[in-house]
């Protein structure tokens, strides 16, 4: 299997996408003569010309929402947004618009697009730049949202985005860009709503998803060395959310910590927990403990974001507190 | 013609010049159109009063003559996005009156299965592509999709878009006519703005709204061309469209005009006081009633007499009631619809 970096994952998945379908375009602010912010759409200009790779004004409601009437007339739009910071400028668009066409219509229209881009922090970009929304996308009916870990997870899961039929929120993170993994060559796509079990483990069950996967893992390597064996799930996608897989391993294991990268309150943690003591409570050993960021908004001092932000040790201690 | 130039205050000035002859047999179907349309929105309003019809319902009465003008200068195969005032549209278009009226009443045999309400109709058959809630929220679809006609097959389609002069203040209004404007220079924007300044937005007036009254100058902004004219005249609005959007078909480049009209109705059915507007200015705008003007014009002409006026709103109110009993017989949608189209493939749901 060749090595691939995230950024590459996603570049050369969008080029066979693109070269498979004709339908399939990229609009987004300096993606085209300047290669994308993080150089994900670098030489597609080139490639497919400027009908098909087109550089917008910063208009993200202005681009997103034609991005909706494109896919309601039968394109497949992948729009990057340069962060997922500047979606809230048309947070109109989507949720009042892609997220409901289909529903308001009776089914007559559909909204198959993809929008892409670095969500999260972890860079030192401070309040403005720094923003978790996967709960915020993760509350509308008639989105996906699809949080990728790894290059491999990054190709088959911006497949299924841009193969469906429906708006996909895909989030992915600066910190990842450079990552290198395995991908396989085959054209295989990673279905929504199926989590992945990143290590097994019969001690206690950690669940996360995007970039916390692998402080998290780092967590689990270190605490199998102090003889705690943690199974790891990484959610994949939050919507659809695959509750079947969590609640499987927490009725092994009968513990549980959830990890995310977003400040605790209305997040996705909390839903996993609300989950987990719906449908096993019975099983648990010990009350389920979230992993957060700190509930203010992201500071710039590399020190203060340092705190802000989950880590291996707040993992490692939650753990430690749990299997007690 | 009638052409209407705005003066520095903002304000129509409105002048006869000389008319474009339409077909005596057209412009009669017109008529019909018109007063079915507004018996079609009396009832609605009827039916509202009565209980029968919820939420917020936005009628079209004293615009009649845009909706007939625009549409009947425009092909079967060109689409329209529209916003939330968007009866006439679609039953122009040909939808079937009673799937309109049961998706008022809520009911399962609705053009949108009774999950749209008056403000989200929809027939893409027929290329209506929505009737949207958020005031300016789709123009960018509209101009996305106007993009999509030019995208593969170079065809000669038009993508028509109806906005209130309100929606003219939005964000979204500017990012997408700006995007418009720039691929319409590559003739990949064959887009129809159609304002309908209808002189408020709610209860506030263009003067007490906008900064510059004369909202057709804004276009130029984004380098689309631009008329304004009269919106009371359905032989105007079509002369002055057809001939925009013959233009827009061989450019492939964006192009608007701003019908000066009316609505008599309240701006939504529980808009019941009305303290922005006197009622003697309503009175003065009724003088220039669209199906009025077009009635006398047809009389005229020999086209026209009393027992033919009486037949054809006879006619529509025969039309309107057949849809009000389609409507009320329909059932209810069933409670599994709750569920369904939420996502094109429903396995994709929760698991
Ligand atoms: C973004 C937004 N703000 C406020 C409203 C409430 N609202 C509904 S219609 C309307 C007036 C719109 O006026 P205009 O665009 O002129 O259209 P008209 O109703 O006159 O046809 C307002 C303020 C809304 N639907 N959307
Ligand atoms: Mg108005």
């Amino acid at each position: 299997m060749p090595e691939l970096t995230y950024r590459d994952a996603l570049k050369s998945t969008l080029v066979q996408e693109m070269d498979r379908d004709p339908r399939v375009l990229l609009m987004g602010e300096d993606i085209g003569v300047y290669g994308g912010t993080f150089l994900v759409t670098e030489g597609l200009l080139a490639r497919y010309g400027p009908k098909r790779v087109i550089d917008t004004p910063i208009s993200e409601a202005g681009f997103i929402g034609c991005g909706i009437g494109m896919a309601m007339l039968g394109l497949r739009p992948v729009i990057e947004v340069m962060t997922w910071n500047f979606s809230l400028v048309a947070a109109d668009q989507i949720i009042q618009n892609a997220a409901k066409i289909r529903y308001f219509s009776g089914g007559q229209a559909g909204v198959p697009m993809v929008i892409r881009g670095p969500n999260g922090a972890g860079v030192q970009l401070s309040a403005q730049h720094s923003q978790a929304l996967e709960s915020l996308y993760g509350y509308f009916p008639g989105l996906f949202v699809a949080a990728p870990a790894t290059p491999a997870d990054a190709r088959g899961l911006l497949r299924t985005a841009i193969r469906g039929s429906d708006p996909v929120i895909f989030l992915e993170n600066a910190s990842l860009y450079g990552l290198r993994g395995e991908v396989p060559d085959e054209e295989y796509t990673v279905p929504f709503g199926q989590a992945a079990v990143a290590r097994h483990g019969r001690d206690v069950t950690l669940v996360t998803h995007g970039r916390t996967l692998h402080m998290t893992l780092a967590a689990a390597a270190q605490l199998a060395a102090g003889g705690v064996e943690s199974d790891v799930i990484d959610l994949r996608t939050l919507r659809p959310l695959d509750m079947a897989t969590v609640v499987e391993s927490v009725r092994r294991t009968h513990r549980a910590v959830v990890i995310e990268d977003q400040g605790g309150l209305y997040g996705v943690a909390g839903e996993v927990m609300a989950g987990i003591y719906e449908r096993a409570f019975d099983d648990l050993d010990a009350p389920v403990v979230r992993v957060s960021g700190e509930d203010v908004p992201m500071p710039y001092a590399r020190t203060l974001e340092v705190l802000a932000q989950p880590n291996e040790a707040k993992i490692m201690e939650a753990v430690r507190r749990t299997v007690a | 013609m009638t052409r209407v130039r705005v003066n520095g205050d903002g304000q129509a000035m409105v002048r006869k010049v000389e008319h474009p002859g339409v077909d005596t047999d057209v412009l009669l179907e017109w008529y019909r159109s018109m007063v079915f349309v507004r018996h079609f929105e009396e009832q609605a309003e009827r039916s509202f009063r009565r209980g029968k019809v919820g939420g917020y319902l936005h009628l079209y009465i004293g615009q009649e003559a845009v909706a007939v003008g625009v549409l009947g200068a425009i092909r079967d195969d060109d689409i329209i996005f529209a916003s939330y005032r968007d009866h006439a549209y679609v039953l122009l278009r040909g939808t079937d009156p009673g799937a309109v009226m049961a998706e008022l009443y809520g009911k399962a045999t609705g053009v949108c299965k009774g999950k749209g309400g008056s403000m989200h109709l929809f027939d893409v058959q027929r290329g209506f592509y929505g009737g949207y809630g958020v005031v300016g929220g789709h123009l960018p679809l509209a101009a996305g999709a106007a993009y999509t006609l030019r995208y593969d097959h170079g065809g000669d389609r038009v993508c028509v878009c109806f906005l209130g002069d309100g929606a003219m203040n939005t964000g979204a209004f500017h990012e997408a006519l700006n995007l418009a404007g720039l691929w319409g220079h590559d003739g990949l924007c064959p887009l129809v703005l159609v304002v309908e300044n209808n002189q408020y937005g709610m209860g506030t007036s263009v003067p007490r709204s906008s900064a510059v009254p004369a909202l057709a100058s804004r276009f130029d902004a984004y380098d689309i061309p631009n008329e304004v004219c009269d919106g009371m005249d359905p032989e105007v609005v079509y002369d002055v469209v057809r001939r925009g959007v013959d233009e827009v078909r061989r450019t492939g480049r964006p192009w608007a005009v701003e019908t000066l009209t009316y609505r008599y109705a309240a701006h939504g059915a529980a808009d019941l006081l009305q303290p922005y507007r006197a009622k003697t200015e309503v009175q003065e705008w009724r003088q220039r009633d669209p199906i009025a003007q077009t009635e006398q014009r047809l009389r005229h002409a020999g086209a026209l007499d009393d027992a033919k006026v009486e037949a054809i709103a006879a006619e529509a109110e025969r039309r309107v009631q057949e849809a009000v009993t389609f409507a009320e017989a329909s059932p209810e949608p069933a409670p599994g619809e709750l569920y369904t189209d939420v996502y094109g493939d429903e396995r994709q749901r929760e698991r």
